[in-house]
C-alpha cells in the first residue's frame, strides 16, 4: 500500500484539500480536555494530545438524535406515521483518531450489523467515515491497548495510520479509502527508508510501554454462570456509585435507550445513550427489573466487555484498552483490576 | 504513610475484632495517582488496605444511606456534616455508625496538577507535609500542597470533624479568613442575562452522565426527578432546556443541606465547576436564616420547619 511522507509545514495544505471534499473531525481543545469536533480551518488541527475525554463514538453514534418525527392531529393524512428526519450521513474523514478509538468501531459493527439486524444509521455513517489515525508515542499510564488485543500503532481499524516524527507525518494507506486519500497528496512524498525505519522504530518502542497486565483467553472456557457468581464482584462493586462516566466516555458502550418526546400533536421519536449503572437500564414494562440492584449492574459491565460480547460474537472482547474509564471514574474502580480478577479467578485446564 | 493510617488500621481491627461494627468504611490506595478508593472492609485480616492521604476526596457519607448494618467510617470535616445530615433525615441511625474522625489539611485536586503539569503526566505522587512531590518520566516536580487543594477546601470552614467516635488525631486549626462567597458575589452582580449566559455555559459540557448527582450524599432518593418514567418529568436528551432543568432542580434539592464537600465537582467527568449551583444557595440559607447544614444534630434544618419570624421578603 502506498505510503508517503509529508512535511509538517505543508500538512495543513493536504488537510484543506480534504475539507473540500468532505466534513473532517478532529480533536479539538475544550476546557481542560480534548474533543472530536467538526473542524473547517486546517490549520486549526491540533494532535499534540494524547486521548480525547469522550472517545469519537458520538460521531457514530450521537448521545442524543431525533431518529423520527410524528404528528398526532386529527385529520392529518400522515398522522401516526413516523418520517425519517434527515440526518447529516455524507462523506465525512476523522483526523488523528487513535487506533484503540477505531477498533472500537470495529467492536460495535460487529453488534450494529448482523444477519438478523442492521442499524441503518450506524453503518451509514460508517461505511461515510474515513478514519486516519495517528499512532501513539507516548501511551498514557492508563493505556492497556496491548492486554485487550489491540496496540498503540495498530493499523487494523484505520484508513490510513499516521506517525508523527520530527520533520513531518509518514501516512500510509490501510484501505482503498485511505489510498485514495493518499494518492491525491503532491504535498508529499513516498516515503523513504530511514523514514520508514524511524517509524518502525517509534512503534516498537510504544509496544514496549504497555506491558501486558492480564491474558483474557481463559475467559473464554470459564462458565458463564460460575463466573457471574463470583464472590469478588461484591469487593468489586462496593466504591462503585452508578453514575455513568464510564459507560459515556467508553467506546465500545453502545447501549441505548428509544424515548418519545411529544408536544402537543407534534411528536419525536429520541434514540439516547443508555448506560448499565442507571436504574432504568432494563427495566421492565411490569415493574420488574433483573438489574435492579448495584452489584448487578456493575457487573454487567464488565461482564458484557469480557464475556458475554466474546461469547456472543466469537470476537473480542469488547475492550480497547483507552484507559478513559480508568482516569475518569470519580471513585477509581479500575477495569484493569476487574479483568485481572476476573482472569485469575479461572482455573486452566493445563 | 500518613499518621491517619496506622490509627485507622489499629482502629479498624479492634472494632471489627470485638464485633462492634459488622464493617469499617473507608479508602484504599488508588490504582492511579492522586485517587483512592473507597473500600468496605470486613474481616480484621483486610485491615491493612486501609490508608489515608490527600486523595481521599470522595464523601463516604455517601455509603452509609439506609444500611442495614453497623458501621465504622473515617470522616473528614464535611464527611462528618453529611453524617449529622443523614441523621436528621433518618437515613441511619447514630448507633449504627462508628466515626472515625479524620481532621483536615485539605484534598488535593487532581486537576489542578494536571493542569500545572501542561500535559507531562504524573506517574507518582507524594505527599510529604505541606509539599507534593510529583514525578513522571523525565520530570520531577515539588509543589506546594495548599495552591493544590479543591475549591472547597481551600474555602473550607470545617475541617475537623463535627461528631465523632474517635479522632484520628489532633484537631486542625480551623480557616477563619477566608471569604467563602466571593464568585457568588461576582455572579450576583452581573445582570440576569448575564447570569443565564454564565449558568447556560458552565453546563454547556454536560453528557448527563448523573456523577454529580451520584457523589453527594444527599442524593440518595428511591427514585431520582430524573429517573421518573411514567410520566417522564425531565426531558433525557442533551437540550440545553434538559440539562439546565436538571442541575438547577438538582441544587434546589440540596439547598439547605449541601455542606460543599466538592465531590459532585471532584467526579465530574467534564470539570464543570458545579459547585457555582449549590454555593448560591448555600450563601442564600446563610444570610436568611443563619444556618450551615449539617453542624449541630440538635434541630431541625430550616428549610423543614416553620417559624413566624422567617425572612418572607420574596411575596411582593
Amino acid at each position: 500500500m502506498l505510503k508517503i511522507f509529508v512535511p509538517k509545514d505543508k500538512m495543513p495544505r493536504w488537510i484543506g484539500r480534504i475539507m473540500d471534499g468532505a466534513r473532517v473531525f478532529a480533536p479539538v481543545k475544550e476546557g481542560d480536555g480534548y474533543r472530536f469536533r467538526l473542524v473547517t480551518r486546517p490549520d486549526k488541527l491540533d494532535f499534540s494530545y494524547q486521548n480525547t475525554r469522550l472517545s469519537p463514538k458520538e460521531l457514530v453514534h450521537p448521545p442524543a438524535e431525533a431518529m423520527f418525527s410524528y404528528s398526532l392531529k386529527k385529520g392529518d393524512p400522515k398522522a401516526g406515521i413516523l418520517e425519517e428526519i434527515p440526518k447529516a450521513l455524507g462523506t465525512r474523514v476523522v483526523m488523528g483518531i487513535r487506533p484503540c478509538d477505531a477498533k472500537a468501531f470495529q467492536l460495535v459493527d460487529v453488534n450494529f450489523v448482523t444477519d438478523q439486524y442492521m442499524d441503518p444509521w450506524w453503518q451509514r455513517r460508517r461505511q461515510n467515515t474515513v478514519l486516519v489515525g495517528l499512532g501513539c508515542h507516548e501511551p498514557c499510564s492508563t493505556c492497556f491497548c496491548t492486554s485487550v488485543g489491540s496496540g498503540p500503532f495498530d493499523a487494523g481499524a484505520l484508513d490510513v495510520l499516521m506517525t508523527d516524527l520530527p520533520e513531518g507525518y509518514l501516512l500510509e494507506a490501510v484501505t482503498e479509502a485511505g489510498r485514495a486519500l493518499l494518492a491525491d497528496a503532491p504535498e508529499g512524498a513516498p516515503a523513504s527508508d530511514t523514514v520508514l525505519t524511524e517509524a518502525r522504530f517509534l512503534a516498537q518502542q510504544a509496544e514496549k510501554a504497555l506491558p501486558r497486565l492480564f491474558m483474557l483467553d481463559p475467559l473464554r472456557e470459564k462458565a458463564m454462570t460460575a463466573l457471574f457468581q463470583e464472590a469478588f464482584w461484591e469487593e468489586v462493586q462496593f466504591a462503585c456509585i452508578n453514575c455513568g462516566t464510564c459507560t459515556f466516555l467508553c467506546p465500545t458502550c453502545w447501549c441505548f435507550d428509544i424515548q418519545d418526546e411529544v408536544h402537543q400533536q407534534e411528536g419525536v421519536r429520541l434514540r439516547l445513550w443508555d448506560s448499565c449503572m442507571f436504574p432504568l437500564f432494563t427495566l421492565h414494562g411490569s415493574g420488574h427489573n433483573p438489574r435492579n440492584q448495584k452489584l448487578q449492574r456493575v457487573r454487567q459491565r464488565f461482564m458484557h466487555k469480557f464475556k458475554y460480547y466474546v461469547d456472543k460474537y466469537g470476537n473480542g472482547p469488547a475492550c480497547v484498552g483507552c484507559g478513559r474509564c480508568v482516569q475518569y471514574c470519580p471513585v477509581n474502580i479500575d477495569i484493569r483490576r476487574v479483568a485481572a480478577m476476573m482472569t485469575a479467578s479461572c482455573v486452566c485446564p493445563t | 504513610m500518613h499518621a491517619y493510617t496506622e490509627k485507622i488500621r489499629e482502629a479498624a481491627q479492634r472494632l471489627l475484632t470485638e464485633k462492634k461494627v459488622d464493617a469499617v468504611i473507608g479508602f484504599r490506595h488508588g490504582t492511579v495517582p492522586m485517587m483512592s478508593e473507597p473500600v468496605c472492609v470486613r474481616h480484621a485480616d483486610q485491615v491493612h488496605q486501609l490508608v489515608w492521604n490527600g486523595f481521599c476526596g470522595i464523601n463516604l457519607a455517601n455509603y452509609l444511606a439506609k444500611r442495614k448494618d453497623r458501621v465504622a467510617v473515617t470522616a473528614k470535616g464535611c464527611d462528618s456534616r453529611n453524617i449529622v445530615i443523614h441523621l436528621q433525615e433518618n437515613q441511619i441511625r447514630r448507633d449504627q455508625v462508628y466515626i472515625l474522625g479524620a481532621p483536615c489539611h485539605g484534598m488535593v485536586d487532581r486537576r489542578k496538577v494536571w493542569e500545572f503539569l501542561k500535559g507531562r503526566e504524573p506517574l507518582q505522587v507524594m505527599e510529604n507535609g505541606s509539599s507534593l512531590k510529583v514525578s513522571g518520566k523525565g520530570f520531577e516536580e515539588v509543589l506546594e500542597r495548599q495552591a493544590f487543594l479543591q475549591d472547597n477546601c481551600r474555602i473550607c470552614t470545617h475541617r475537623n470533624p463535627v461528631i465523632y467516635d474517635e479522632l484520628l488525631g489532633d484537631p486542625v486549626p480551623e480557616q477563619t479568613d477566608v471569604d467563602r462567597y466571593e464568585d457568588v458575589r461576582r455572579v450576583e452582580a452581573m445582570d440576569s442575562e448575564g447570569r443565564w449566559r454564565y449558568f447556560n455555559d458552565l453546563i454547556a459540557s454536560c453528557i448527563r452522565c448523573y456523577a454529580c448527582r451520584n457523589a453527594c450524599p444527599l442524593c440518595y432518593c428511591p427514585t431520582c426527578f430524573v429517573d421518573e418514567s411514567r410520566p417522564q418529568w425531565v426531558g433525557k436528551t442533551l437540550d440545553p432546556t434538559d440539562t439546565r432543568t436538571f442541575h438547577l432542580l438538582r441544587a434546589f434539592h440540596v439547598a439547605g443541606r449541601c455542606t460543599d464537600c466538592g465531590s459532585c465537582e471532584r467526579a465530574c467527568p467534564m470539570s464543570i465547576p458545579v459547585r457555582q449551583f449549590t454555593k448560591k444557595l448555600e450563601k442564600d440559607v446563610k444570610e436568611l436564616y443563619g444556618y450551615e447544614a449539617g453542624v449541630v444534630v440538635e434541630g431541625r434544618p430550616p428549610l423543614d420547619t416553620y417559624r413566624p419570624d422567617d425572612p418572607q421578603d420574596f411575596i411582593k
